[in-house]
């Protein structure tokens, strides 16, 4: 416990710190959301009806820049090495940086829910499910994210390689958060969003518990 | 386990054996079993597309069972045995979409009709080909093999996860059946293909992880071992100063 | 206190360490010496339990490197090439962590003495990424002087450093000596050093060259200006 705090709070510390950084993920998620709209067209409901789907790509795309920044300062000059060989828990390690890429990714998700809606016109009064829907569909990115990030960022070609291993994976969040978004914007009169939540639920439970213990293996050499 | 000759031999048997049944069971497939009612012709593509299916899945499970054994035990011969599996399963996986899309077009007038099944493939061989490029892009053998494992059994636990989210979010479309209700005609091609595609599987994994073991052991080859400035080998250091 | 058999280190295609056995006594001070790319840093990355040796093991106070790593890092300090600090962070925070995971005092009032010692008290809310190649060095110097650890690893400890620099590590290194601590230095230094050490090791090309002890070895190094063998075949 000890150790995630010390984690947490160094992350807390890197994130102040390189906080222009998380700014510029900002803007580039906004372009991401102006170009959405060019490949469909000015149809206003076209655009309403696939403002979820253009919220999640963009913050799919962006959380890949967050994920591989995130391990910038760890490998520069070994910072990462030196907690571990201090005996630094990797698991404490890694539950650190993956609530730090959660959170951002949420905030970040959140700050493009405005520029949706002046985009697509697409709202919703109920943001704070929306809000919910967010958090949960950005743990899905970043825990196996974190764990893929810190492999990529000790290899060759770090910055193809990340979206190729993290994309596929995270269809399923992508699928439920997209619908679950989707209906909380357009009606939900079937009653669907709460398997897909579910279904968001399990993946979380899986992977944040799974890539928590798998992290030791990727960060020690071996 | 057995003689070394033998088990030298063994893939090319299983290779034979399968490329043989593979054989009969696509030629009474194709020319034997009668047409199938409601589809027709197009139906026969299920004598290869279902076996397909059953095999690729089963050489990522093995991959996946590798991943496991090596992250357990660290034995390179695991590493070797995920590589083939992942490998002949990312193939195997390709040729599914292919069939699939062929059997798509005229059944559905689509060529990829987002089936869970079809689509659940395809994500996993972009997935599994993503660890492909992984293992190319890793030199020391440790941390590859300690990667793709990782990143295999990361892979394998998002299988069922995301066949029942394509499965929920395609709710709309019908599920097609696969015939089961059929008459015994349709079962014998459908079981020789089974076991011919695992025959070809079976060999074709072992050649593969044999070259995998072959590329570890030059990888992992001592140092060479004659050198003049070998006198001083085992130092011992005295306390004096 | 420390025993190698055999270690060899493989970076891709090329050798690094081959065959190295070391038997090292407790409380001795050990001078590596050997030209730039002979494998010192490898070594003694592989001994602070960095990275795995590809074949070969090795104990620290009877812990396998490999097996019982968490036991190794409890008693070997390194202080490394690379400086592990994280560049956008001062330097008082960098500590802050490192003191945060070791679970020890970790404010302000604790770190500084060490800093003091270091020479950074000054520059201690400058971010490391405005320091220069010394002032790194001297941060990495704190870090170690965090923990008091039966064996200390010296990669290169004069490298950059400027001349109260030099007379900071010689004092860590008698410091160290006096403490009953197994010491290992890496250096070019060793005219300096030699002094001090109980006995040394030239690597030559990944492999041990020569043992014994230091005036010595700095007679061998002298008598062949470029001590590097011809690459043998792979």
């Amino acid at each position: 416990m000890k150790q995630l705090l010390a984690a947490l709070w160094k992350e807390g510390l890197l994130q102040w710190n390189l906080r222009s950084r998380f700014f510029a993920v900002a803007v580039f998620g906004t372009t991401s959301l102006l170009l959405f709209s060019f490949a469909i067209g000015p149809s206003a409901q076209a655009l309403r009806q696939y403002s979820a789907g253009f919220l999640w790509l963009a913050l799919l795309l962006s959380s890949t820049l967050t994920l591989s920044e995130s391990f910038q300062a760890e490998t520069e000059h070994r910072a990462l090495e030196g907690l571990l060989l201090l005996q630094a828990s990797p698991r404490a390690l890694f539950y650190g940086k993956a609530i730090a890429n959660w959170l951002q990714l949420a905030l970040l998700g959140m700050m493009l829910v405005p520029i949706m809606v002046v985009l697509y016109d697409a709202g919703t009064a109920d943001l704070f499910r929306l809000a919910g829907i967010i958090l949960l569909g950005s743990a899905g990115l970043s825990a196996p994210g974190t764990l893929y990030a810190a492999m990529v960022a000790q290899a060759r070609a770090q910055q193809t390689l990340l979206p190729l291993l993290l994309f596929p994976l995270v269809v399923p969040v992508l699928l439920a958060s997209v619908k679950a978004t989707s209906l909380l914007i357009l009606g939900d009169p079937m009653g669907q969003t709460g398997s897909w939540i579910g279904l968001l639920l399990c993946f979380n439970a899986i992977y944040w518990s799974l890539c928590g213990l798998l992290f030791g293996r990727v960060v020690e050499d071996s | 386990m057995t003689s070394p000759r033998l088990s030298r031999r063994l893939p090319f048997f299983f290779i034979l054996a399968g490329a043989a049944l593979l054989l009969c069971g696509s030629y009474i497939g194709l020319f034997v079993a009668p047409p199938e009612r409601m589809m027709g012709e197009v139906q026969r593509l299920m004598y290869v597309h279902v076996p397909t299916a059953w095999n690729s899945m089963l050489a990522l499970t093995f991959a996946f069972i590798a991943a496991l054994a090596y992250l357990a035990g660290g034995a390179w011969k695991w590493d070797a045995r995920m590589e083939a599996g992942i490998e002949v399963g990312v193939v195997l996986a390709f040729l599914l979409c292919v069939q699939g899309s062929i059997w798509a077009k005229p059944t559905w007038g689509v060529w990829w009709d987002w089936d869970p099944r079809l689509t659940t493939t395809a994500v996993l061989l972009l997935a599994f080909a993503g660890i492909i490029a992984l293992r190319r892009f890793v030199d020391d053998p440790g941390r590859r093999a300690t990667w793709s494992a990782v990143a295999t059994i990361i892979a394998f636990a998002d299988v069922p996860i995301v066949y029942f989210s394509v499965k929920w979010w395609n709710s709309l479309h019908q599920l097609q059946s696969t015939p089961q209700t059929v008459s015994s005609a349709f079962h014998l091609p459908l079981r020789m293909n089974a076991f011919g595609i695992l025959f070809l599987m079976i060999g074709w994994i072992m050649l593969r992880s044999r070259i995998a073991e072959a590329r570890l052991e030059s990888e992992l080859a001592p140092p060479p071992t004659a050198s003049r400035f070998r006198d001083g080998a085992h130092a011992q250091l005295g306390g004096s100063r | 206190m420390i025993e190698a058999h055999g270690i060899s280190r493989r970076y891709g295609r090329r050798w690094a360490l081959i065959d190295v056995s070391l038997s090292i006594p407790r409380g001795s001070t050990t001078l590596i010496a050997g030209s730039n790319g002979s494998g010192k840093s490898t070594l003694l990355r592989v001994l602070a339990t960095a990275i795995r040796p590809t074949l070969g093991s090795a104990t620290i106070k009877g812990h396998d490197l490999v097996s019982a790593r968490q036991d190794v890092r409890e008693s070997v300090n390194l202080l490394g090439h690379a400086a592990y600090s994280y560049d956008p962070l001062s330097a008082l925070q960098n500590l802050q962590i490192a003191a945060r995971f070791l679970e020890i005092e970790s404010n302000e009032t604790a770190l500084r003495p060490l800093l003091a010692r270091v020479g950074l008290e000054e520059r201690r809310h400058d971010p490391v990424a405005s320091f220069s190649a010394g002032m790194r060095k001297r941060l990495s110097i704190a870090r170690v002087l965090l923990r008091t650890l039966p064996v200390t690893l010296l990669d290169e400890p004069y490298a950059n450093l400027d001349a109260a620099g030099f007379t900071l590590i010689d004092d860590l290194i008698s410091e160290l000596h006096g403490r009953g601590s197994t010491v290992l230095v890496a250096s070019h230094m060793i005219d300096r050093i030699a002094p001090i050490c109980d006995g040394g090791v030239l690597l030559e090309s990944g492999r041990i060259g020569w043992t014994g002890s230091v005036s010595a070895m700095a007679e061998r190094i002298r008598s062949i200006p470029d001590a590097t063998p011809p690459r043998t075949e792979q």
